[in-house]
């Protein structure tokens, strides 16, 4: 008897460990197959919810907006603060409470949004309070952190959630509440096509860098490489599955054969079976998008399994986060990503040199993709809260449906930022292509940024 | 149909991973055989071990290989320390407790890595075991090579240990029989810590081959250890040769049904297989119960 019930306890912690294990169940599936699978869910009753809070939510913040400007100005910032993307969401914490400080105090020699004055001017001067909330990485968690930020601590806006399932559950969370929700990193196309009123996204998304991919691989066919066929391995949640959808739809725009698209679960132990599909596929271009954990796993397969195609050209994240070339070594060695930002960008850009100096002082690290994104967000909602001239949600949000901040305020290769009204994604953001050399990322592409000349094909292992 | 070079590939890989799978489960399947106890911290004790070998490579330059017998000896005093510390007072408590009080032990570890060695991925850059073989024609990695031959070495010591050791054939008068044993001399207590000791001492010889090509990060035994349940369940309670032939059967489907149908799936085939052996042959497969 005792044995059973070990074991059904046993059977179900397993269920439960696997859910942890996979983070982010499927969000996308899970609207087309709920009604007809599991009716009896309903039971959360989100319609009530949802009219009670859209009744509370105005109250609140009435009471408290009327009257004398706020000392400060609460922001909310949900991020993956411990668990697989604990890295990733510290990091960006570092990059936000820099963020805060250039906001908050007096940085005349600084050309960014925010900066020459010390805090929000426009409200006498308030400072800008960093609220912090963990996420886990758990779409369910991050939706209760969001509200809870939102009802409890009195943020006027939210700044979140990195992975762009939890920013998917977050953000109809604070689009309930009427709170602008400030994406910084979630790349999945779909999360800006939700007719949201509430969701303003700085980041270029997955699509775009998808065409960005592309473009490239189409300019090298232009000078003569001979480029035919590609292949996706992505991880299956939202952002690898959209992923490897609009890379397929690229490709087929752009003239090529995909020969392969191949998911794998998040965190798996080991990677042979989906080596051995790429090697069974035997694509030109590998093009895989991964969080960090699966990315060192991939490339020590490939090293392991003998694999080298003609080049691997990744959808960044996993492959360009901070601590992923120094983890892997020269293993990492000749992979090219698509980017947001490279610290070489400075050569054209000297404010990104400048801010990084600033960040590498303070927080002993250099600023990358998620970090300088991270900065970012919070000097465009900053600069949008100053021109609201108000900590009014709705005022916020319009505010930032006006921003417009040109190319030389940010520290990205942007052409700036301004959001589209429709769907809240900004609409000048693009991206570079970087390639690892000798430990480090260089842009290669747009060949007039380039630092350091493409390295193709990528190197088999024993030529190294 | 694939190439037969790719199909033969993709099962040594199986085969491969499924002896460190076998490993890890050894650990856990011996504490529960002996015990009655779940270790739900199983993993965090692979997690250690990996920290142990990494740690010394970091600091001190000493590669894994000779790292494994220093993080062998350190989780069987972890093992041991677990029992007299943590599962020792709850042994009369009720069997929820039991059960939580490995639980609680999985989060706090998980905790306390986070917390000293930060959420960084590790990675030992240039173990000695670097590089690989061509064996007929088959890629095998140098590293992933020496811990399935380990792994394997040293299922079978424990299972030498256990059935032919006379220390090893108390360790079965007593789970089979505590009372009885005691009757018999045997200091059951003293057979608990050294299950709890071997159980973790596996886990510090699977952690530290595996930290030859693995990434290391507070929450990498959850990968395992989740797999290592199964392969209990699958192979039977108690059972080293049961967690073997688990381990590899595992690797196997996992392997194959990831190449054949999809790396999606392939935990999905696996859980399967494991839901379908609990339904018809709940002892699982070399079970006695």
């Amino acid at each position: 008897m005792k044995r059973k019930i070990v074991l059904l306890l046993l059977t179900l912690l397993a269920a439960l460990l696997v859910a942890c294990v996979q983070e982010e169940p499927e969000e996308p599936a899970a609207p087309a197959e709920e009604p007809t699978e599991a009716p009896e869910v309903d039971e959360e009753e989100p319609a009530e919810e949802e009219g009670e809070a859209e009744e509370e939510a105005p109250a609140e913040e009435e009471t408290e907006t009327e009257g004398e400007a706020p000392e400060t100005v609460r922001i909310g910032v949900v991020y993956p603060l411990t668990g697989a993307l604990a890295a990733t969401g510290v990091a960006s914490q570092d990059a936000f409470l820099l963020a805060a400080e250039i906001v908050n105090n007096e940085y005349p020699d600084l050309n960014l949004p925010m900066a020459a004055e010390a805090g929000i001017t426009c409200l006498d001067n308030a400072q800008v309070e960093l609220v912090f909330a963990d996420h886990q990485m758990s779409p369910e968690i991050g939706a209760s952190e969001t509200e809870r930020l939102i009802t409890e601590e009195n943020v006027v806006a939210i700044l979140g959630a990195y992975a762009s399932a939890v920013s998917n559950t977050a953000s109809q969370a604070a689009e309930r509440l009427g709170i602008p929700f400030v994406n910084a990193q979630s790349t999945s196309p779909a999360l800006h096509q939700r007719g949201f009123q509430w969701y303003f996204r700085t980041t270029p998304h997955d699509a775009i860098f998808s065409e960005l991919m592309f473009q490239f691989l189409a300019d090298l066919r232009d000078q003569g490489t001979e480029i035919n066929t590609v292949a996706t391995i992505y991880e299956n949640t939202l952002f690898g599955s959209d992923s490897s959808e609009t890379q397929n739809q690229f490709a087929e725009q752009y003239g090529f054969e995909v020969v392969a698209n191949i998911a794998y679960p998040s965190g798996t132990a080991d990677m042979t079976s989906e080596v051995q599909q790429l090697i069974a596929a035997d694509p030109d271009v590998v093009l895989p998008t991964s969080y960090v954990a699966d990315a060192i796993l991939m490339m020590r397969t490939f090293e392991a399994q003998n694999y080298s195609p003609e080049a691997i050209l990744a959808q960044g994240v996993g492959f360009t986060e901070g601590s992923f070339l120094e983890t892997v070594g020269a293993t990492g060695n000749y992979i090219i990503s698509r980017e947001v930002f490279a610290l070489d960008l400075q050569e054209n850009k000297p404010i990104i040199g400048e801010v990084n100096t600033m960040f590498s002082e303070m927080y002993d690290r250099d600023l990358e993709g998620a970090t300088a994104r991270s900065f970012t967000a919070l000097l465009v909602l900053a600069d949008a809260i100053n021109r609201a001239c108000s900590t009014e949600p709705e005022a916020i949000r319009q505010a930032l449906l006006e921003t417009d901040i040109p190319s030389e305020q940010i520290i990205m290769p942007w052409e700036g930022v301004r959001f589209d009204p429709e769907t809240g994604q900004n609409v000048l953001g693009t991206g570079i292509m970087v390639q690892a050399l000798d430990g480090q990322y260089q842009t290669v592409w747009p060949f007039e940024l380039a630092t350091q000349e493409l390295v193709w094909p990528y190197p088999a292992w024993d030529e190294r | 149909m694939p190439d037969l070079a790719i199909l033969s590939q993709v099962i040594l890989s199986g085969i491969f991973i499924g002896f460190i799978y076998a490993l890890v489960s050894v650990g856990l399947t011996v504490i529960y055989g002996v015990m009655d106890i779940v270790n739900f911290a199983h993993g965090e004790f692979l997690m250690l071990s990996m920290y142990v070998v990494f740690w010394l490579y970091a600091l001190f330059r000493i590669d894994p290989i000779f790292g494994l017998p220093v993080s062998v000896l350190v989780l069987f005093v972890v093992g041991v320390l677990t029992h007299k510390l943590i599962v020792r007072p709850v042994l009369d408590a009720p069997m929820s407790a039991q059960i939580f009080v490995t639980c609680g032990l999985l989060v706090y570890l998980q905790g306390v890595a986070q917390f000293l060695w930060s959420p960084s991925y590790r990675l030992i850059q240039e173990p000695l075991l670097s590089g690989r073989l061509q064996v007929a024609g088959l890629n095998v990695s140098l590293a992933q090579g020496v811990a399935a031959i380990g792994a394997l070495l040293t299922t079978a010591f424990v299972y030498w240990f256990i059935e032919k050791t006379e220390t090893g054939r108390a360790l079965q008068a007593v789970a089979e029989d505590r009372q009885a044993a005691s009757l018999m001399g045997i200091n059951s207590d003293r057979m608990f810590a050294l299950a709890w000791g071997i159980g973790a001492a596996c886990v510090g010889v699977a952690g530290a081959l595996l930290a030859n090509y693995y990434y290391i990060f507070p929450t990498v035994g959850t990968v395992f250890a989740l797999i290592a349940f199964v392969a209990v369940a699958l192979g039977g309670f108690g059972s080293v040769p049961g967690a073997l032939v688990a381990g590899i059967i595992i690797g196997l489907v996992e392997v194959l049904s990831g190449f054949f149908i999809a790396p999606a799936y392939k935990e999905v085939t696996v859980f399967a297989l494991y839901l379908v052996v609990v339904l018809v042959r709940p002892q699982g497969l070399l079970g006695e119960w």
